[in-house]
């Protein structure tokens, strides 16, 4: 049997420079925010990134590791506009690669079902089309004859979802309001990671919540990480909601250079233990 | 009651009456209305004169409440409706959703992506969202909070939401399911009763003119002769938006007065 256990680290390690990585969760929920972190402490760049965007977007950006960004939104839902992400497309650091949110979703489907593209009506008559150069035409080949737009895949070289619990084999739950569409960047990405709050033994995943909530098979995972308040300041209902103070002195380090340094001092260039151990002293 | 003082109505109750009444003949579909006022209106129209309509606890539920918020004696759930699940909505053609807009012109063109040229943004705002899935497969409408020249202004930036003109061009077949019915703001509502489609005053609110609202707005108003004022809530509708559907008075913040 594979033993998938790994850290951030070794995660981070399987990345290089010029790579399309997604990043599960929605806004800023249920984001995995230690491989963030991870990242972050790394010195891989020049990515692509895809994602339902929040702070993870936001913190890349700001730390100049975005090339690419491939996205429907950048939000972090309690302060609606992502003050990083703004600046980054403001000054033109960021190539943008902007989709309609269920063109984004059609996006990931297509990938995991490894078909070049899926039609939809979705962006007909919108400037996305003008925007996003990957974006296509195509004719119904049946008799209607009914011209649709044609969502490219959005595969992906690497993954990251955040779940409430799994098992050491990848078998990941959730626990909270919305499964977003973590397993589907899973069946997108070429190396799969997951982290979670905890992981427990398989038996017990039954006695924390119900088969439905069992989103992500092992089938899609190959390696797996603990890391507990590893959302952290994002939200991971029912575990913890959203470290909002921290949010807000988060957004706010976006004013100026020196507060992003200040932030980034004081925050991100510690490893994840100390980065929890640190927390605990400020809560 | 705030604003209820001397027998004036507040025009926030005004607004949610205008919005409720955005939803009037819709039948059992999802209504989706973001915003506070909107979520207010939604709310009423279904405790009215809509029943059958579905509502969001906006997150991943359906839920049964008359209140718009917090839910103090818990959510009566009917439906588990994921993000996922409400792209089914909006593609499956069963959704009548309100958004807001930074920008809408006067063919109900929308946009809250970005401000300037979108390459490089003056402004960089949220992203498309889902305006284009919205607007091209379901009937939309629009809340405008702050009624002003940029807001209603002559051409939008980036189109993230179909107007009735880019949806003209795009023929009939593709365009079959494109609606765009009020625009709703805290002076006037507003709607595209006109042979092209293009924006027409619909009422205002009481103690609002129509030179008022054209001033507010960046480019011209298809405004009739004669102008009704909007429909006053009635004593029961005002009742119950007080008591049950937004006791906490989270209206009288976004619009007050």
């Amino acid at each position: 049997m594979k033993d998938k256990r790994c850290t951030e680290e070794e995660a981070v390690a399987e990345l290089s420079s010029g790579m399309t990585i997604g990043i599960g969760g929605w806004g800023s929920r249920r984001k995995p925010m230690s491989v963030v972190r991870a990242l972050l402490r790394s010195d891989v760049d020049d990515l692509t990134v895809i994602s339902w965007g929040g702070p993870d977007v936001g913190l890349l950006c700001a730390a100049g590791k975005v090339k690419r960004l491939v996205y429907a939104f950048v939000s972090l839902d309690s302060i609606p506009l992502e003050p990083h992400f703004r600046a980054a497309r403001q000054s033109g650091a960021v190539e943008d690669e902007p989709y309609d949110e269920g063109m984004f979703l059609l996006g990931l489907q297509a990938a995991a079902w490894r078909v070049p593209f899926l039609p939809t009506r979705v962006g007909l008559g919108s400037d996305i089309l003008r925007d996003n150069d990957h974006l296509r035409m195509v004719a119904s080949p049946f008799d209607d004859g009914e011209e649709l737009v044609a969502v490219p895949a959005l595969t992906m070289d690497a993954a990251f979802v955040h779940m409430n619990r799994t098992d050491a084999r990848g078998n990941g739950q959730y626990l909270g309001p919305d499964p977003y569409m973590d397993d589907l960047f899973l069946g997108a990405a070429t190396k799969r990671f997951l982290s979670a709050e905890k992981i427990i033994p398989t038996e017990d995943l039954s006695t924390e919540g119900p088969p439905q909530s069992l989103l992500i098979s092992r089938l899609l995972v190959d390696g797996v990480i603990e890391a507990p308040n590893g959302a952290h300041f994002t939200s991971c209902d029912p575990d913890y909601p959203r470290d909002e103070a921290f949010q807000k002195a988060y957004a706010a380090s976006a004013k100026s250079p020196e507060a992003w340094a200040e932030f980034r001092e004081a925050w991100l260039q510690l490893s994840e233990a100390d980065y929890q151990a640190k927390l605990r002293v400020h809560q | 009651m705030t604003g209820q003082l001397d027998g004036l109505i507040a025009r926030a109750d005004v607004c949610v009456v205008a919005m409720a009444e955005c939803f009037r003949g819709d039948g059992e579909i999802l209504a989706n209305p973001i915003g506070t006022i909107p979520m207010i209106g939604g709310r009423l129209a279904r405790a009215t004169f809509e029943p059958d309509l579905a509502m969001t606890d906006g997150e991943a539920r359906l839920i049964a409440n008359d209140e718009a918020f917090e839910w103090p004696r818990g959510k009566v759930v009917e439906h588990f409706n994921p993000y996922r699940q409400m792209f089914g909505w909006v593609w499956n053609g069963r959704r009548h959703v309100v958004m807001g807009g930074t920008q809408i012109d006067q063919y109900g063109n929308q946009n809250f992506a970005a401000i300037g040229d979108y390459a490089r943004p003056k402004v960089q705002l949220l992203g498309y969202r889902g305006a284009p899935g919205n607007t091209i497969n379901d009937t939309t409408s629009y809340w405008v909070p702050n009624h002003t020249p940029a807001v209603l202004c002559a051409t939008v930036d980036t189109v993230c939401g179909v107007g009735y003109d880019r949806a003209a061009a795009l023929g009939e077949q593709a365009a079959r399911f494109h609606e765009i019915r009020f625009v709703v703001t805290n002076l006037a509502v507003l709607d595209f009763e006109t042979p092209d489609h293009r924006l027409r005053l619909r009422s205002v609110h009481p103690g609002v003119t129509a030179d008022e609202v054209q001033a507010a707005t960046g480019f011209e108003l298809v405004v009739p002769d004669d102008v009704p004022t909007s429909r006053l809530p009635t004593p029961d509708e005002l009742d119950l938006i007080a008591t049950v559907i937004d006791p906490t008075g989270q209206r009288l913040k976004e619009v007050p007065g």
